[in-house]
């Protein structure tokens, strides 16, 4: 990746025929324009969150607010039990996005330092794998899922269906496809100079993965943390199919639910979905620059 | 990459020093009995996983559409061939439609938001103020899960009670639209709400793209009298090829997996008319009371052919560097 600064010298000196600074207003008001059209429904969402039904109810939506509170909110999260959906979506994006990114580092290792006949193959086998439609793996992997059998501590089902494992393994061998295209490109930048001399120190490899290339992957494990916990996060489609009962599938999925149960109070329901994405929005601002450059780095993203 | 020039190492095959020596040899020394354990172990776990969970249920899904089973007891599944796949070309009425639907998907998606987003791109890449203001606001709507984006749009749509409606009663239009019910309608509302994720995404993309593009190639344009369009239209857009093709897959395969959105903004029960799209045809042939899984997999395996021109034509752009 370049810098952003490398490039960004000379080219946007103002023009010589002087019509420089109009020019830059016209774009600042399409930008702000755009900008502000864009943010409207998200806007929106959040007027009508903030305003108690019956107001609405009796004014309609589109009036003057005669009170505004947070009242939508705190009902959304005591009513329809979200800290519980919470906890059910950390329950699974944590351990997801950590053991996403221990198997892409391993297999992005492998295909990056080693000459091995069948990398570019192996390479392909990962990539496309994260490529297919979900639907397409959806009813063989229902099946299976029905099939193996789990230890009452890992799930009340007994079986890999209705838990919270089956999710984290459908993640983590679903989205390893994108984080090791990203990390072998990454790896593939770091000198074989570097690891070629911890061999003749006599470092195994083992250590040479652990202590060497690891630690230089840090950038490319920010940039991808960030955006797998906010993608394996809003994921809607894997629990919805995966998991029978309502409560114990993660927010964004619950999100039906309360749709289903309070399907007259609009209100309620845009408190509810702005709730569920508090803590991607809270991510997204404090690492803006490790996400984007995640999504860019890679980009095979479909 | 091979760090013989000679010939591109055969990998696997024993290193037998044919080479003159006057280099020492690049490997020291082989790969011990517990490099070998660790690198099987590294590379056998997750290799197992994505064969299980990801091309295992592909390859059932291909078998399962040559069969016909109600997904209860597998002793149930027969074998009928082609018979699915005639079913579904010539005597599956919301086919079509869906195909058609897919194709209006991309065919808006490729020549409205995509284009917009690289023209924001384009635009937001100049030392301008607040800059990071603009990006932010109009990227923020990928942040947010398609679920999200489907509430958020359904108050705006809602007939009752939606921005929409609301707006257009006030400006004196007594017009009581169903944005959402209306088998007209509902597809274009639908993709108002994707192209407004969608842009976002193909700005920041193209964004990053023109942070590593030559500036000195856009000054010789500037030079040779080339105005902006044309140093856009013949410079800059031409140079940058692998960021189109990152762009014209994730379109394709976007457009092709559309899911959740319509899901949501169809209520949550499968596909509505007028918003038929093969990812809801497949899970309404999948799941609910009467499953026709050897139907839904054919639909599946459609969608796998059209998705795999997309994914072959990524690998084949992305990969072909690498294996010479």
């Amino acid at each position: 990746m370049t810098r952003p600064g490398a490039g960004t010298t000379a080219r946007d000196e103002p023009p010589r025929t002087g019509k420089g600074p109009r020019r830059q207003t016209g774009r600042h008001v399409m930008l702000a324009g755009i900008a502000l059209l864009w943010l409207v429904p998200l806007l929106w969402a959040v007027y009508t969150s903030l305003r108690p039904y019956s107001d609405t109810a009796k004014h309609g939506y589109l009036s003057w607010p005669r009170s505004l509170s947070l009242g939508n909110f705190t009902d959304a999260w005591q009513q329809s039990g979200m800290p519980h959906f919470f906890w059910n979506s950390v329950l699974i994006t944590v351990p997801a996005v950590l053991g996403t990114l221990l198997f892409s580092a391993a297999v992005a290792f492998f295909v990056s330092r080693f000459d091995f006949r069948w990398n570019i193959v192996l390479l392909m086998l990962f990539t496309a794998g994260n490529l297919l439609p979900a639907q397409v793996l959806i009813t063989p992997l229902y099946r299976l899922y029905l099939l193996i059998p789990l230890p009452p501590w890992m799930s009340d089902s007994l079986l890999l269906y209705n838990s919270v494992w089956g999710i984290i393994a459908i993640h983590i061998a679903y989205q390893s496809g994108f984080c090791t295209f990203v990390l072998s490109n990454y790896m593939k930048t770091i000198p074989k100079e570097i690891s070629e001399a911890a061999l003749v120190d006599g470092a195994q490899v083992w250590r040479q993965f652990f202590q060497i290339v690891l630690p230089l992957c840090r950038p490319a494990f920010a940039a991808l943390a960030t955006l797998e916990s906010i993608w394996i996060y809003n994921d809607f489609f894997w629990p919805l199919a995966l998991i029978e009962t309502g409560d114990k599938r993660p927010v964004t999925s619950a999100l039906a639910n309360l749709q289903g149960q309070y399907f007259t109070n609009p209100n309620l329901i845009a408190a509810g979905a702005l709730m569920t994405a508090i803590p991607t929005l809270l991510v997204y601002f404090a690492l803006q620059r490790q996400f984007i450059s995640g999504l860019t780095i890679g980009s095979g993203k479909g | 990459m091979s760090s013989t020039p000679v010939t591109p190492a055969a990998p696997g095959t024993p290193d037998v020093p044919r080479r003159p020596r006057t280099h020492p040899p690049r490997r020291p020394r082989r790969l011990g009995p517990g490099d070998r354990l660790f690198l099987t172990v590294a590379i056998g776990i997750p290799l197992a996983a994505l064969l299980f969970f990801v091309w295992l249920p592909a390859l059932a899904s291909l078998g399962l559409s040559f069969t016909t089973w109600d997904g209860i007891d597998l002793a149930d599944i027969h074998w009928i061939g082609l018979d699915n796949y005639q079913q579904i070309f010539t005597n599956y009425p919301p086919f079509w439609p869906a195909v058609r639907h897919n194709v209006i998907w991309l065919l808006f998606t490729a020549l409205l938001p995509t284009p917009f987003g690289i023209f924001l791109a384009y635009q937001l890449d100049r030392k301008i103020r607040f800059t990071r203001v603009y990006q932010t606001a109009i990227f923020l709507p990928m942040v947010l899960s398609l679920a999200v984006v489907g509430f958020i749009w359904e108050i705006i749509y809602n007939p009752d009670t939606g921005l929409l409606n609301g707006l257009l009663s006030a400006a004196g239009s007594s017009h009581h639209i169903d944005w959402l019910g209306n088998a007209d309608l509902n597809l274009w509302a639908v993709l108002v709400a994707s192209g407004w994720r969608h842009t976002g995404y193909i700005m920041i993309l193209y964004l990053a793209g023109l942070k590593g593009f030559d500036p000195a190639l856009k000054e010789a344009a500037a030079l040779d009298g080339a105005n902006g369009r044309q140093t856009f239209l013949r410079v800059v857009f031409p140079a940058m090829k692998p960021v189109n093709i990152i762009i014209l897959v994730v379109t394709v395969m976007e457009s092709l997996r559309a899911f959740d959105i319509v899901y949501v903004l169809g209520g949550g029960v499968g596909s509505k008319p007028g918003m038929e799209l093969l990812s809801l045809l497949i899970t309404d042939n999948i799941i609910g009371e009467s499953s026709h899984i050897g139907y839904g997999s054919a639909l599946a395996v459609v969608l796998l052919l059209v998705s795999l021109a997309a994914i072959g034509t990524f690998l084949v752009q992305t990969f072909r560097k690498e294996d010479r």
